[in-house]
C-alpha cells in the first residue's frame, strides 16, 4: 500500500496524514496542495513530511505547502516548529542556502519612463550585479569586515554606504539577526564568503525588472505602496558559498550530535541536536550569521540597482522613490511565539522553502504594514509572473504563520536540458516582450519555465486556503540570470 | 594506457544531479569523482593543468571521506577562483586522504560556463567496494 493512501482530505486543497499512521509520529502531517496536484504529489515528499513529524518536540503539524517537493531530509516547501523545552534544531530543516530570500523595490516609474531604455537597463543591471557560477563580488573584504557582515547584516551594508537607513525598517528582522556570532563561523565559510559578497549566484536566482500587472486587493496594495502599472525590481538570492559552507559544517556536527544524544532518525539528513545542547546553540548562531550575510548581499544589490537606474534614467533614486517594499527569508529557522492548543508557546520554526506570512497585529511586522499583515513575496521562474500576497490570521492559526515560497521544480535539470532549447526560450520570451540576459545557455535551459510547477497555481492555493491573500501580480519585463 | 571502463556518469535526481564515478580502487574512483564535479561546473577538457593545490583531510568513514573530499574541491574552486582537471588522490589507513589537484584560474571568456554547485549532499551517498570501486553522490545545484 502506498503512503499516499493514508492521506485524508480536510477541506478543499488541504490534506492530512494522521499521527496514528506510524508509532514514531509525534504530530500529524498536513499538506496545502491543489486538489488537482494531489495525484502528482511525490511519495518521497510525503515520506519526508512523516519523517519530520517523528522528530523530538515537533508541534501540531509537519506542514507541506503548495510548492512542496522532495528535498534532502526535510522536503522543500515545508514548515516544522519545535518546542524550546524538548525540541531540536536541524540544518537540513533550513537548507544549504541559508536566508535565500526575495526583495522587492518599488519606484514611481511607469512603462513610458523606461520603455525606450529597457535594453540598456537590462545590459547595465547585468553588468553591475555580478552573477553566474564562479562570480565574484565587486568589492573585496578583509577578514575583519567579513566578521562585521556576519554580525551586522544589512546594518553593515547601510553603514558602509549601500542603501538608505530607512531600508532597514522594511526587511524581515530589520536585516540583522542579533543571535549571530561570527566567532563561531568557520574560516572556510568566511573564505568562501569574502569573494562572493555582492553577487547573485546561479540556478534559480534572478534579478528582474517587473511591472505591477494586476491588483487584487486595492486597500492592502495601497498600504504596501503598490499600484497598477508601477515599475518594480525583484531580487532573489541568498548567502552564497558562505551559507552553503555553514550548512555543510553543521551537517557534519549534527551527524555526530544525533548519535551522541541518541535521537532516532529515519534519514541521516535529518541530523539534529536538542535545543539546549551546545551543538544546537552554535548552529543557531552560525545560521543567523549566514542570514545576515544574505541580507547584506541583497542590500548591496539594492544599492547597485538604484545606481544603475540613476545612470540610465538620469534621475536620482530618491526622486524615483525607489524604496524597498519588503524583504523575506524563505530558508531559515526562527524563535517565534505561536498559539499551541490555546497556549502561547515559544517555538523554533523551521522554514525550508517557505515564506513567513504573519497576519495583522504581529509586532514583527513593520509598523506601517502591521494593520494588514506582512508582505509575502513569491517569485516566479524565468519569464513567469511573481506575486505579492499578505500574511493572514489563518496562517497564524494553521501554519505557524507561513506560506509557499515559489514555483517548485518538477523536471530535473538534465531533463530540462534535453527538453528545451535556449534560443527558443529566449525567442519565446522576446515575443512576450521579456528581455533576458544570462551568463550561459545552460542556465536558460535548466531554468526553463516548463521545468517548474505553475506558480499561478501555487499562489492560488495559498490564497484559497487562506494561508496568505493575493495582493498584486508582477509581470517581468527583463530578467538577469546567473 | 588502456582504459576499459567508464570513468564517471550522471544520473537524474529531482531538482539536482547525481554522479557515479568508477575506479580500480578508492583512489581512482575519487579522482574520477573530481572529474565528474568539474564537468558539471565546466568542461574539464578545456582546463589546463597550470597550478597545483594540495590538501589533506581525515574523516571517520568512507562515505564521510567522500563527502569531505568533494566539499574540499568546491572550497578551492570558490576560494582560489579555479577550475581543476587533474586529480591525484592517496588514501591511507584511518580514512586519511592526501590530494593534489591541478587546474587553472577561471577565465569565463575561455572556459565553458555551466552550472554552479551549491553543496554536496549525503543523500544516497555511497562507496561500493567490490572488484572495482564505485562512488555515488548527489550535488545540490
Amino acid at each position: 500500500m502506498s503512503i499516499k493512501d493514508e492521506i485524508k482530505k480536510v477541506r478543499d486543497n488541504v490534506y492530512e496524514i494522521p499521527g496514528s499512521y506510524n508509532k514514531s509520529m509525534r504530530a500529524s502531517g498536513r499538506f496545502y496542495i491543489a486538489d488537482e496536484y494531489i495525484d502528482d504529489l511525490e511519495e518521497g515528499a510525503v515520506e519526508q513530511i512523516v519523517n519530520v513529524a517523528c522528530l523530538p518536540g515537533v508541534q501540531r503539524y509537519s506542514i507541506g505547502l503548495p510548492d512542496i517537493h522532495f528535498g534532502y531530509g526535510f522536503p522543500i516547501g515545508g514548515v516544522a516548529a519545535f518546542s524550546l523545552r524538548n525540541g531540536i534544531v536541524s540544518p537540513g530543516g533550513v537548507g544549504f542556502d541559508i536566508n535565500c530570500g526575495v526583495r522587492l523595490i518599488r519606484s514611481n516609474l511607469g512603462i513610458a519612463d523606461i520603455e525606450d531604455k529597457l535594453d540598456e537597463l537590462t545590459e547595465k543591471l547585468f553588468e553591475n550585479i555580478p552573477s553566474g557560477v564562479g562570480s565574484k563580488g565587486k568589492i573585496r573584504l578583509d577578514e575583519n569586515e567579513i566578521n562585521d557582515v556576519l554580525d551586522y547584516g544589512a546594518e553593515w551594508a547601510v553603514k558602509n554606504g549601500y542603501g538608505w537607513q530607512e531600508d532597514l525598517e522594511v526587511l524581515e528582522e530589520n536585516g540583522r539577526m542579533i543571535d549571530a556570532d561570527s566567532s563561531i563561523v568557520s574560516d572556510k565559510a568566511k573564505k568562501r564568503g569574502i569573494p562572493q559578497l555582492g553577487s547573485l549566484g546561479s540556478g534559480n536566482h534572478f534579478l528582474e525588472v517587473q511591472i505591477v500587472d494586476e491588483i487584487y486587493d486595492e486597500n492592502v496594495a495601497e498600504v504596501y505602496g503598490l499600484r497598477e502599472g508601477m515599475i518594480v525590481i525583484m531580487i532573489h538570492t541568498g548567502s552564497r558559498g558562505c551559507g552553503h559552507q555553514i550548512c555543510s559544517d553543521y551537517l557534519r556536527v549534527m551527524d555526530k550530535a544525533y548519535k551522541k544524544y541518541k535521537i532516532n532518525l529515519s534519514d541521516r539528513q535529518l541530523a539534529c541536536a536538542p535545543l539546549d545542547s551546545k551543538e544546537a546553540q552554535d548552529y543557531i548562531q552560525a545560521m543567523a550569521a549566514a542570514a545576515n550575510y544574505a541580507w547584506a548581499n541583497r542590500q548591496m544589490m539594492t544599492h547597485w540597482v538604484r545606481e544603475t537606474f540613476e545612470d540610465v534614467i538620469g534621475r536620482s533614486a530618491e526622486d524615483m522613490e525607489m524604496g524597498i517594499v519588503y524583504d523575506v527569508a524563505h530558508n531559515i529557522a526562527k524563535m517565534e511565539t505561536h498559539k499551541v492548543y490555546n497556549r502561547e508557546e515559544e517555538l523554533l520554526v523551521h522554514r525550508k522553502g517557505a515564506t513567513r506570512a504573519f497576519g495583522p497585529g504581529r509586532e514583527e511586522v513593520p509598523e506601517k504594514y502591521r494593520q494588514v499583515g506582512q508582505p509575502v513575496l513569491i517569485p516566479g521562474t524565468m519569464g513567469t509572473a511573481s506575486y505579492v500576497l499578505c500574511g493572514t490570521e489563518t496562517a497564524m492559526e494553521e501554519t505557524f504563520g507561513s506560506t509557499a515560497h515559489g514555483a517548485g521544480r518538477i523536471l530535473s535539470r538534465s531533463k530540462a536540458k534535453k527538453n528545451f532549447d535556449a534560443d527558443e526560450i529566449t525567442d519565446d520570451l522576446a515575443a512576450k516582450g521579456i528581455r533576458i540576459k544570462a551568463t550561459s545557455k545552460h542556465v536558460i535551459k535548466e531554468e526553463a519555465p516548463g521545468a517548474y510547477k505553475d506558480v499561478d497555481s501555487v499562489v492560488r492555493v495559498s490564497d484559497s486556503t487562506g494561508i496568505a491573500k493575493l495582493v498584486a501580480k508582477l509581470r517581468p519585463l527583463s530578467v538577469c540570470k546567473g | 594506457m588502456v582504459r576499459s571502463m567508464k570513468r564517471f556518469e550522471y544520473f537524474e535526481a529531482t531538482a539536482d544531479i547525481g554522479l557515479r564515478a568508477y575506479g580500480k580502487d578508492m583512489e581512482e574512483a575519487f579522482e574520477n569523482a573530481g572529474l565528474a564535479i568539474f564537468n558539471i561546473i565546466s568542461d574539464t577538457s578545456g582546463i589546463a593543468p597550470l597550478r597545483e593545490i594540495e590538501f589533506e583531510i581525515t574523516s571517520e568513514d568512507d562515505v564521510s571521506l567522500l563527502y569531505d573530499y568533494l566539499e574540499e574541491l568546491l572550497f578551492y574552486h570558490e576560494v582560489e577562483f579555479m577550475l581543476f582537471s587533474r586529480f591525484d588522490v592517496e588514501i591511507s589507513e584511518g580514512f586519511h586522504l592526501k590530494a593534489k589537484i591541478t587546474g587553472e584560474e577561471i577565465d569565463w571568456e575561455r572556459h565553458e560556463r555551466k552550472t554552479e554547485i551549491k553543496a554536496i549532499t549525503f543523500h544516497r551517498m555511497a562507496v561500493k567496494k567490490a572488484d572495482n570501486v564505485e562512488v555515488q553522490a548527489i550535488v545540490d545545484l
